[in-house]
């Protein structure tokens, strides 16, 4: 598709190569000066991290390069991934199981599908208000009424989080914007990157001078000092990033400092969730970062604020 | 073919992960015993395995759901090269000459170079709950104690394909491998069964 023939997209790809390789560097420098076993670990455990950028970098690039139809893929599958990993930390019973099949084989296929067709007025309202419905009716049906509040009001926030937030991400294809026709592909990547960057830069802001925690009842790697930090230099690089997306520089960072916000909101919401369900991860797929869900964690809870903020102000 | 392709389909239906506290590589005869709770169950085990053991692990299997059609007969004959055994006649009420019968045919599964897949409950437990073992695991301990006992623990399986349900939901599920039950002489029935229970219960609520 065009984004084969567009110049910042080339651009942007070299860019976050770039930064790859820089920090593959800064890891190997690391790994040779560590000499405790406490660094040691620490080093390893970024390395690993490091490791796994290389991959989901070059699986979501590769992905989003393709355009409309390589998103929905990718996002679709993220969605049945982070999904399974939240049900799975779900109180079930055995009376959930025909609802729960729906959950991933009916209903998200069919939310993807409306993201692939452009269908805003389904892809916006099938899950909270059919799906809603229907599986409180579906589980009703099964007849067990033990736990059954928490038992459906779980299922339906695991498909709010995992499948309709995360839809959000790929819909930004669908949106017409005049003068920024078939590029919507950057402002995918401008999301992603604004979003993972921040995620990285608090931390290594945290690592580096936190002290004081925002919230130590919920996640003790919290910190004010790496929050404003990775805010701020998260925001700039969003600014710097201004010409892959329609926004002036001004609205760059605008946009840039309300996803740093919301990304570190959907952090800290899946870490209460996590404290709550006694775990310290989702899962294990992705080495040295956890599951699935603990890494798009910060994506969930930006991607329908900026779907929405872009489409008000920008789409036509 | 069929068995890499089943290994990856199971490994993507259940996102087993294996943890191993027994080496995964010996080639020490072994009867793997876990908890059943699943039609899933010994495929995910099974699947578990180094590849090169996959061939020499048979479960041992009802005949009665394992012979009906003949997609289910063919999997368990030269997919699983499973060892089926008569339930229906095997109960309290068939008496003793069945129960042999059953036991020897199990026996001469394992015969000089195999291991055996067994879920002592004898049935699937609705609840994920470990139930009480049946007999056959002792009688077989007894008639081959050269044979390693390998508890394994399954976790979640009971919630992804439930006893009664034929769609499975995709959740991720743990596969424990313990170390083997150690050889107690002079042991009785009960105390034998007790133990190896206790061995999986053990591996259920370690981390």
């Amino acid at each position: 598709m065009t984004a084969f023939h567009d110049r910042g997209w080339a651009a942007l790809i070299a860019g976050v190569v770039a930064l790859l390789v820089l920090a593959s560097t800064v890891g190997w420098i690391l790994s040779r000066r560590a000499r405790s076993d406490a660094a040691r670990a620490t080093i390893d455990n970024l390395n690993a991290r490091i490791r796994a950028w290389w991959v989901m970098a070059a699986l979501f690039l590769g992905a989003i390069t393709v355009g409309r139809t390589g998103a929905v893929a990718f996002f679709s599958l993220v969605s049945l991934l982070a999904l399974r990993e939240f049900i799975t930390l779900a109180p079930t019973r055995a009376a959930d199981h025909r609802a729960l099949f729906w959950s991933f084989f009916i209903v998200t296929p069919l939310q993807y599908y409306f993201v692939w067709t452009s269908w805003y007025g389904l892809f916006s309202i099938l899950i909270p208000v059919y799906v809603s419905v229907f599986l409180a009716i579906r589980t009703a049906l099964a007849g067990d009424t033990e736990h059954f509040l928490q038992r459906t009001a779980t299922n339906y926030w695991g498909l709010m989080i995992c499948v309709y937030f995360v839809s959000h991400v790929p819909a930004l294809m669908t949106l017409h914007i005049a003068g920024y026709e078939h590029q919507n592909v950057k402002l995918i990547a401008f999301f992603v990157l604004v979003v993972q960057l921040s995620d990285v830069l608090q931390y290594v802001w945290g690592k580096w001078l936190g002290t004081r925690r925002v919230a130590p009842s919920i996640s003790p790697n919290k910190t004010w000092e790496g929050l404003v930090g990775g805010v701020l230099t998260a925001t700039a690089i969003g600014t710097g990033l201004w010409w892959i997306t329609p926004f002036s520089p001004g609205a760059a960072a605008a946009m840039a400092c309300v996803l740093t916000l919301m990304g570190f909101a959907g952090g800290l919401i899946m870490a209460a969730i996590k404290r709550d369900r006694g775990v310290k991860d989702f899962g294990a797929l992705i080495e040295g970062h956890g599951g699935v869900l603990d890494r798009i964690d910060s994506l969930c809870f930006a991607a329908p604020v900026f779907y929405h903020l872009v489409r008000f102000f920008y789409a036509s | 073919m069929i068995a890499p392709t089943l290994a990856i389909a199971c490994r993507l239906m259940t996102g087993a992960v294996a943890e191993w506290r027994v080496d995964p590589h010996a080639t020490t005869q072994r009867v793997y015993f876990g908890n059943h709770s699943s039609h899933l169950d010994f495929i995910v085990i099974w699947c578990a395995l180094p590849p090169r053991l996959r061939g020499l692990t048979r479960p041992v299997a009802g005949g009665d759901y394992w012979c009906q059609g003949r997609v289910r007969r063919f999997l368990a004959d030269r997919v699983f090269h499973a060892v089926l055994i008569d339930r229906q006649h095997a109960g309290a009420t068939a008496g003793l000459a069945v129960a042999r019968e059953s036991l020897q045919h199990i026996v001469d599964g394992l015969g000089r170079q195999h291991s055996l897949i067994v879920f002592p409950e004898g049935t699937r437990s609705a609840s994920g709950e470990i139930g009480a073992f049946k007999s056959g695991l002792f009688h077989l301990a007894r008639a081959r104690p050269d044979v390693q006992l390998v508890p394994v623990y399954l976790e979640n399986l009971n919630r992804i394909l439930p006893k009664g349900e034929w769609l499975p939901v995709p959740m991720l599920s743990r596969v424990v491998f313990g170390a083997p039950l150690e050889p107690h002489a002079h042991e009785d029935k009960a105390a034998f069964l007790a133990r190896a229970r206790a061995a999986l219960v053990a591996l259920k609520a370690s981390r």
